[in-house]
């Protein structure tokens, strides 16, 4: 391991956040002019990540299988709506932050089963919150501020007075938020919090005993967890969807988050941006090749029909052969170049042997 | 007040005929478990893969109901088939947790595979059995009750009696219940594995064709019978997820609560609570009884 330069974060990962913010900030935004790489592709990337760090904390780290990540989000982009409508004073950060911890209060009402039970009963648990916070939303007027229409624009985004409006815009406040969440979580995750949800994992009875308390690792992980989702959820309306409707976060988006959560890697963090990219792009790559190949001659339901499968069976197959998921791969590979090529990385490996012993 | 008795009556029973519809689901996920200790996330998945090949059998190639439905429950022992050898066989060792997530995937590939092969529209099942009041029941006893919520009824009643004969009398039910109670043990005394697991998996299959024609036929052949499926989930909690009686009270107990609660509460809240009131009742059962009615105690070795 290498030392620590601030906070938990080393050398390593200073320069790979450096590398990171040079391509978001100044790489992407000077090559690509098209709008829909914003609209479409970039921004709900960030947001899923985000939601898929939330699940991860809760899935990956702490191994509760939670199956509610969309009523999380749900509950996070409709408290985002009424903070900014009702109390306007809070600012955008301010109700992006509020509505999060309105979300946490969710997760902890919802992780307390977490406590009993585990595994497929825990799934069921939360299935509850799902079901249940979609239909609060949906009967409950007051939240949609008595819109009958069902689907409500949401509020322009104004940030100390200025509008972002613009995809660039957008994609910066999304960029923002993800970043420093991203930040934290690995903080957290690599600190005692961290430990503590990883002892649980992997034998919640060991942990027990060895003084970790149950009752507040698992519910810091489900408060955590939802607070991700929430703020996710928030920027999902707000940036992507640019409007609120309780069926955009129903089962099928939690769902596709646990997909991204497992096929990414349980317990990385980057997995949960690799498998967002993944079961975003992959449709979309899917969609060009019918397209292009076939020009059309695949009919759109086959298309979105063929994708189920893939991701399907793609599920059984990282099951099978690498439970770890993409983000393992990716280190699998790194591992190999290593090997093969040692006179690249001759002071990296040096310098880890060194410390090791 | 008699009126009021009366259509209480009819609400309770009405839910009751309508959670054998969950109890059918049920049993599925019951058998699986109950054989290999696997939660079989895929069932509702399969649910929708048989029925709708049933349908796509009958309507899209004129092939006669009974030889569409055992051609569809042909193809159910082919999926379990290949389930066995594809997914489960690979992951014997694996995780409880790692084999559910497998099977959540497999209801993926199901789902899609149903929906490439036979189209995305609603498909309209008619088994010739009508979704309306029976005429008898409602001069004698005054009673609205639902052609078909009796034929479920029915077809679930010999479905347990027979299941539950098959475990508890034959040879294999026998090995079943040994490869359940410890697979490795049973494979040393000379159980042939793969066999049961193929058996059981088929038999899930043929359950899910059975639950997804009720179902089919009430609510025409779509997509959401897989969210329907989902409601089975509560079922088991509050069941025991292996057991077979406990399937099918509890999803008698969900039928009946929900309808009751959505009659009686519902208007209260503007209607739909049947949607999350299940899973709410086995939030409580799980607070107080995790192992559900009729289950074996939940015992972890640390």
């Amino acid at each position: 391991m290498m030392k620590p330069v601030f906070m938990t974060y080393t050398k390593k990962d200073l320069i790979n956040l450096a590398v990171c913010m040079v391509l978001s900030v100044l790489v992407i935004p000077s090559f690509i002019t098209t709008e829909y790489w914003y609209t479409s592709i970039l921004i709900p990337w960030l947001c899923l990540a985000l939601a898929t760090i939330g699940q991860q904390i809760v899935m990956g780290y702490t191994g509760q299988l939670a199956l509610g990540a969309a009523g999380f989000m749900a509950a996070g982009a409709f408290a985002m709506f009424n903070l900014i409508l009702r109390v306007p004073d809070l600012g955008f950060v301010g109700s992006l932050i509020v509505s999060g911890l309105i979300a946490a209060a969710f997760g902890i009402l919802f992780g307390l089963p977490s406590l009993k039970v585990r595994g497929i009963y825990l799934m069921v648990a939360t299935l509850a919150s799902q079901f249940f916070i979609i239909w609060m939303i949906d009967k409950f007027g007051w939240f949609k501020n008595y819109d009958s229409s069902g689907i409500i624009t949401a509020q322009d985004i104004v940030i100390l007075g200025k509008p972002f409006t613009t995809p660039l815009a957008m994609y910066f406040v999304c960029l923002a938020v993800t970043t420093v969440l991203t930040l934290l979580a690995m903080n957290m995750a690599r600190g005692s919090t961290g430990r503590n949800w990883m002892a649980v994992r992997d034998m919640d009875i060991a942990a027990e005993s060895m003084g970790v308390s149950l009752l507040r690792t698992k519910v810091q992980a489900f408060a955590i967890s939802a607070f991700y989702c929430g703020v996710a959820g928030a920027l999902f309306a707000f940036c992507y969807l640019k409007s609120l409707e309780p069926v955009a976060f129903d089962i099928k988006l939690s769902f596709k988050i646990l997909f991204m959560c497992i096929l990414g890697g349980l317990g990385t963090i980057n997995g949960a941006f690799i498998g967002a990219a993944f079961i975003l792009l992959f449709p979309v790559l899917l969609n060009a090749i019918g397209n292009n190949v076939f020009h059309g001659a695949i009919d759109a339901t086959i298309i979105s029909s063929i994708e189920q499968v893939i991701f399907g069976g793609l599920m059984i197959i990282f099951m099978i052969y690498e439970p770890l998921g993409m983000a393992k791969l990716w280190e699998n590979i790194k591992q190999k170049w290593r090997t093969k090529f040692p006179t690249m990385n001759i002071k990296n490996l040096t310098s880890s042997i060194g410390k090791k012993s | 007040m008699v009126d009021e008795l009366l259509f209480f009556m009819e609400v309770l029973v009405g839910g009751l005929l309508a959670g054998t519809m969950y109890s059918l689901v049920a049993l599925g996920f019951v058998l699986i478990f109950k054989a290999s200790a696997t939660f079989n996330f895929s069932q509702g998945a399969m649910v929708f893969f048989s029925v709708l090949a049933f349908c796509g059998f009958m309507q899209d190639f004129n092939i006669p109901f009974v030889l569409a439905f055992i051609m569809a429950a042909l193809l159910m022992v082919v999926v379990g088939l290949c389930t066995e050898r594809f997914v489960l066989r690979p992951l014997m060792n694996a995780s409880e947790d790692t084999v559910l997530m497998a099977t959540i995937g497999l209801g993926y590939v199901l789902e899609g595979l149903a929906q490439a092969a036979w189209g995305v529209e609603v498909r309209r099942l008619d088994l010739g059995i009508g979704d309306f009041p029976v005429p008898w029941i409602a001069d004698n006893l005054k009673l609205f009750i639902s052609a078909l919520d009796i034929t479920a009824g029915v077809v679930a009643a010999i479905m347990i009696i027979g299941l539950f004969l098959l475990f508890k009398y034959t040879k294999i039910g026998l090995g079943l219940r040994a490869v359940a109670d410890d697979a490795g043990a049973a494979s040393s005394i000379g159980i042939p594995l793969k066999h049961i697991m193929l058996l059981v998996w088929s038999a899930a299959g043929v359950v899910a064709l059975v639950a997804g024609c009720m179902w089919g036929a009430r609510a025409g052949v779509q997509f959401a019978l897989v969210d329907l499926a989902l409601k089975a989930l509560p079922v088991l909690i509050i069941g025991g997820f292996s057991s077979i009686p406990g399937a099918i009270i509890g999803g008698l107990i969900i039928g009946a609560v929900e309808k009751v609660l959505e009659v009686y509460i519902g208007p209260f809240f503007g209607g739909a609570i049947e949607g999350w009131a299940p899973y709410v009742l086995a939030i409580f059962f799980l607070l107080y009884r995790p192992e559900g009615l009729f289950g074996e105690k939940i015992i972890r070795r640390v």
